[in-house]
């Protein structure tokens, strides 16, 4: 029982087994624990894809439901391998290079931009102690990594040859400082009301549900929740990829698993959001009794991403300017403010 | 350290079309930009031409009928309409009252099937995803009607020269009750989903604003007219066929932007709904058809007439020699002078706003290049 609980100890035991194993081979210490990370890294790669594939379902699904259809039911049960078919079918296709691109950049942005998302993972906690590596820097260091995958979007919209995704790439950049500031400032103030830059030690600060931050911080929240949708590109704010005015944007060119990878990558990127919502304002794995930390985790999880996937169905998307102005104009200063006023009232108690 | 440091832009050109999402068909529209402005839009068409005009000239006046629904083929049922009255008039045909009823109730559910086809594409361009699948299941039940009535769900090619073709199936009258009643509260839906959205109103309000003065000087009609308040319909101001027996208003807006045009649009689907429920309610009975030679041979003369589809007026202007076949025929299309006013909306526009304000001029390639 206990082992649900704290899926942790599994991993414990099973690597200090490993460790007592690799000891009677007399092989030297330090490729094992190479391979200690190796194997975790296969792990959490196994993981995400996974649930980037739920993801994928559910999106379908939801969004089929939004719209009156009835979405994929076929592959599977309701449609549910429908994911993996697909992604068999874009690794069996071509990956064409268009003529004169940039081709070293161009093989490397879909690379960058998953590895950005991926190894923001590492210092993601789903339940206590569950986490690859406890950053005491974790949140600052999931936000710096996951906003290197705009590099990426801009290496694949520069050196595709092509207009629109040379238009796409640089309105992502172009975004990226419009929300990436109020993003900070709004975490910036749920950093001061817990007093730590370790995720697990955030959550640990909202025990009781009256602290979680999104009753605490409510208009951190609210910025925070807007800004990381456009971190994501998701509508309302899928400005880089505007299926209607850059035919697809940044991606455009690409095709085959290439295109895949940006795909999940995306998906991933939607996870982490969800993940650093859940963990800074909705009490990360603090539930509610008779369900394990993890599963209370998931859950919020599942409710951030099933809210941004109703966004991305119902809103029409915003123009640059418009965004830009939001960015700077009114989530900056509002950030601001929130700093402000919180650090006043840390201040009287 | 005298090197100068040279700081402009680059203006490029950025090819849209004749393949993209936006430009509804096979548009091309060359864009002179400077980063994301637009500096000068200029469209290219003629990817959909097929000569239409030209092929009436060896075509009897029967056969050109079919040809009619593939010019603006969203909207079959008005092209349909004036290609009929336009050879009415030069046989000096009288149309039975319950063809006439027939074609209005025909004409006005087409104009809201036209409409919807409008709106979903134009909430996607503003890329909101949901709204077209709305729009197209309304359309469904309009297109189930017309399958009902005519076997056919695009080119209906259901009027005849003299009346129509098929006299109205059973259950029509009340499935199109039915389905007025289905459509109003729909309509509701669409006024609170998407034209109540903040971000929507962002989006459009004031962006490609078009004056009277130029609307008029260049051409445009329909509901590009209407949105700069312009009270200019012709089924009011010349009415044709049996509009004069209804109550209906001209919905016009004020000041000629996106916004406008959209609302002009939402407005003449419920004044369609009123035209309908009236022509159903005094549908007279009777001939459906005027009894006309099975080869059409009209006097030596010319004809045109005009009538307002759900993009503006469509004109055939024809010319008979007395032979079976016309000696010349000209087609005059709303989509064709409407798009002409994009160089002028689109110019310092960003390239977000020039797909939307293609979108909310609602052409069919079809229709522009005939």
């Amino acid at each position: 029982m206990k082992y649900i609980y704290d899926i942790r100890l599994i991993f414990d035991f099973v690597f200090s087994l490993g460790a007592r194993l690799w000891e009677l081979t007399g092989l030297p210490l330090w490729l094992y624990s190479q391979i200690k990370i190796v194997v975790i890294g296969s792990i959490l790669l196994g993981v995400i894809s996974l649930a980037v594939m739920f993801l994928i379902w559910l999106e379908r699904r939801l969004s089929a439901h939004f719209q009156s259809r009835i979405g994929p039911n076929r592959v599977g049960w309701q449609g549910s391998l429908q994911a993996v078919a697909d992604i068999v079918k874009l690794l069996a296709k071509e990956n064409i290079t268009p003529a004169n691109a940039d081709v070293v950049v161009y093989l490397l942005a879909p690379m960058v931009v998953f590895a950005a998302a991926f190894m923001a993972y590492i210092a993601l906690p789903v339940a206590p102690r569950l986490v690859v590596n406890n950053f005491s820097l974790g949140i600052l260091y999931i936000l710096s990594i996951s906003s290197l995958g705009v590099i990426g979007i801009l290496m694949a919209g520069w050196s595709s040859n092509n207009k629109y995704s040379l238009i796409g790439g640089m309105r992502s950049a172009a975004q990226m400082i419009s929300y990436e500031i109020p993003l900070v400032l709004a975490v910036l103030s749920v950093i001061m009301m817990a007093g730590s830059l370790n995720l697990s030690e955030i959550v640990a600060s909202q025990k009781n549900f009256f602290d979680w931050h999104i009753f605490r911080q409510p208009l951190a929240f609210l910025i925070y929740f807007v800004a990381a949708t456009a971190e994501i590109n998701r509508l309302p704010f899928d400005i880089p990829e505007a299926e209607s005015e850059l035919t697809a944007g940044f991606h455009t060119e690409y095709s085959g698993i290439r295109f895949g990878i940006f795909f999940l990558a995306e998906f991933a990127n939607m996870m982490i959001v969800a993940s650093i919502v859940t963990s800074l304002f909705l009490g990360g794995w603090h539930g509610f009794g008779f369900l394990p930390p993890i599963a209370w985790f998931l859950i919020k999880d599942a409710f951030t991403i099933f809210t941004l996937i109703w966004f991305r169905w119902t809103f029409p998307r915003f123009r640059m300017d418009q965004l830009m102005n939001l960015g700077w104009k009114i989530l900056t200063p509002l950030a601001l403010l929130n700093i402000f006023v919180t650090g006043i009232r840390m201040f009287i108690k | 350290m005298n090197q100068t440091i040279i700081n402009t832009t680059e203006e490029y050109f950025l090819n849209m079309g004749p393949q993209h999402p936006s430009t509804h068909g096979v548009l091309r529209l060359m864009l002179k930009m400077d980063g994301e402005v637009v500096l000068e839009a200029v469209p290219d068409l003629g990817y959909l031409h097929r000569g239409f005009e030209k092929i009436a000239e060896s075509r009897t006046y029967s056969q050109f009928l079919p040809f009619t629904d593939r010019l603006d083929y969203v909207a079959s049922m008005a092209n349909n309409q004036a290609y009929c009255m336009a050879v009415e008039k030069l046989l000096k045909a009288e149309v039975p009252p319950r063809a006439e009823y027939i074609r209005v109730i025909m004409a006005e559910l087409n104009r809201i099937a036209s409409h919807l086809v409008w709106f979903g594409p134009f909430a996607m361009d503003l890329g909101a995803i949901t709204p077209f699948l709305y729009a197209f299941k309304s359309r469904e039940m309009i297109l189930d009607l017309f399958e009902s009535a005519c076997g056919q769900r695009l080119t209906y090619s259901y009027m005849k020269i003299g009346g129509v073709r098929w006299d109205l199936p059973e259950g029509f009258i009340e499935k199109t009750r039915e389905f007025c009643r289905y459509f109003k509260g729909q309509l509701d839906d669409y006024e609170t989903l998407v034209g109540g959205n903040i971000i929507f109103l962002e989006r459009t309000r004031g962006v490609g604003a078009l004056s009277k003065e130029d609307a008029i000087d260049y051409g445009c009609t329909g509901p590009v007219l209407r949105a700069t308040g312009a009270r200019h319909d012709k089924r009011k101001d010349e009415p044709y066929s049996v509009y004069n027996e209804f109550e209906f208003d001209i919905p016009v807006g004020k000041t000629g932007d996106t916004l406008d045009r959209y609302r002009v649009r939402l407005a003449e689907m419920s004044e369609s709904l009123k035209i309908i429920e009236q022509a159903l309610d005094k549908l007279p009975q009777g001939e459906i058809s005027a009894k006309l030679p099975k080869l059409i041979k009209p006097e030596p003369g010319e004809a045109y007439t005009c009538i307002e589809t759900p993009r503006g007026e469509l004109g055939f202007y024809i010319v008979s020699d007395g032979t079976a076949k016309p000696y010349r025929m000209k087609i005059r299309s709303s989509s064709f002078s409407n798009l002409s006013v994009i160089p002028l909306l689109c110019r310092g526009l960003k390239v977000s706003d020039v797909v939307i304000v293609l979108g909310s001029i609602d052409i069919v390639l079809g229709d522009v290049d005939r």
